[in-house]
């Protein structure tokens, strides 16, 4: 069935929906916003640079290297490398939620795609496993997506403000918010034996791999993570016949 | 290169990962096996970022009481499992954080 896109009344409840779990990743991602404005004043990054990376690059973990690269002279075609590597965990988010999007008009996919982040994609893969109703996964996903882009490019701002009154904010360790919503995240998806599989492995490896330039070693756990949690079930499936 | 080719440059390099399977979606299916594989994406690189965030501070690892980052993942690990929500978690989190750093 072909989804419209006519603003009908469960349109707007989905909207809504979107936004509304997307609340505490987006108080997580708060002071994460705030920490990057205050970090990239502190690093002499002009205004206008840090107001335009929110709004047109709108990636946390981009935004931040690129703000320790330029304090530390890094060639900007450098930066633009390491942003690509950086987000190629995007590639697998948007692979995974292809069979939503099939039913997606081509010239919205635009705008969703760029408004991919990890919250985003987080509570779009909660909802799915909740229910499996195609018709809300737009205004769902717009309600999220866009509460997270307006709250960030926000409080860049403001944390660009503050970091021009309180210098030192930026060693607060906010960032902790991030860490701990993503454990809320996390934890309820571990169901079954490859779950944790997953998660073990992933956590044992990016130990391993931390030291790889570039997040590289992020990229090779979360592949490594994958491929042991598919063996695991593989084997459990055999089990059971 | 100018800051606004460095901002250009960083927006394409972030939009495209994020929109080729979007392009794709409906042209191609994927196939068995890669669905399955997609769906442990969230767990394996949530888990990634989450380690690599708290163990892991000036590029060393870490394991101590000292580390205030372990204790709070440690702390929200434990809400979560308890009790599912992702909201009790995040501010079971953040307070424990606080307590820690301040006291």
């Amino acid at each position: 069935m072909r989804q419209t896109l006519s603003f009908t009344p469960s349109a707007k409840s989905e909207f809504l929906a979107g936004a509304r779990h997307t609340t505490p990743l987006i108080i997580a991602a708060t002071p994460f916003a705030v920490i990057y404005g205050a970090l990239a004043i502190a690093n002499g990054i002009p205004e206008w640079v840090i107001m335009a990376m929110s709004i047109f690059v709108f990636a946390g973990a981009s935004q931040f290297i690129a703000v320790a690269l330029i304090a530390s002279g890094t060639p900007f075609a450098v930066i633009v490398l390491t942003v690509f590597v950086v987000n190629l965990r995007h590639l697998l988010y948007s692979a995974s939620l292809m069979p939503q999007l099939a039913h997606v008009p081509r010239l919205l996919r635009v705008p969703m795609a760029f408004w991919m982040t990890d919250e985003t994609f987080a509570i779009i893969k909660h909802r799915q496993t909740g229910d499996n109703d195609q018709a809300g996964f737009i205004p769902y996903y717009l309600g999220s997506a866009l509460f997270m882009y307006s709250n960030w490019f926000f409080f860049s701002w403001v944390g660009m403000a503050m970091g021009q009154s309180i210098p030192d904010i930026a060693n607060w360790g906010l960032d902790v918010a991030m860490v701990v919503a993503f454990v809320g995240i996390v934890v309820p998806a571990l169901q079954r034996r490859a779950d944790w599989a997953c998660a073990f492995t992933a956590a044992i490896s990016i130990c391993l791999t931390h030291d790889w330039p570039h997040q590289t070693g992020l990229l090779f756990s979360s592949l490594l993570a994958i491929g042991v949690a598919m063996v695991i079930e593989y084997l459990q499936r055999e089990v059971v016949k | 290169m100018s800051y606004g080719l460095l901002i250009l440059g960083m927006a394409l390099l972030t939009f495209i990962p994020r929109y080729i399977p979007f392009a794709l979606a409906g042209r191609i299916s994927i196939p068995l096996w890669l669905s399955k594989a997609l769906h442990f994406v969230p767990t394996a690189v949530l888990t990634c970022i989450i380690v690599k965030s708290t163990l892991v501070q000036d590029g060393e690892i870490f394991i101590a009481f000292q580390n205030h980052y372990l204790i709070a993942a440690i702390a929200a690990f434990i809400t979560s499992l308890v009790s599912r929500n992702l909201l009790l978690t995040v501010l079971v989190g953040l307070v424990c954080f606080g307590v820690l750093k301040w006291i």
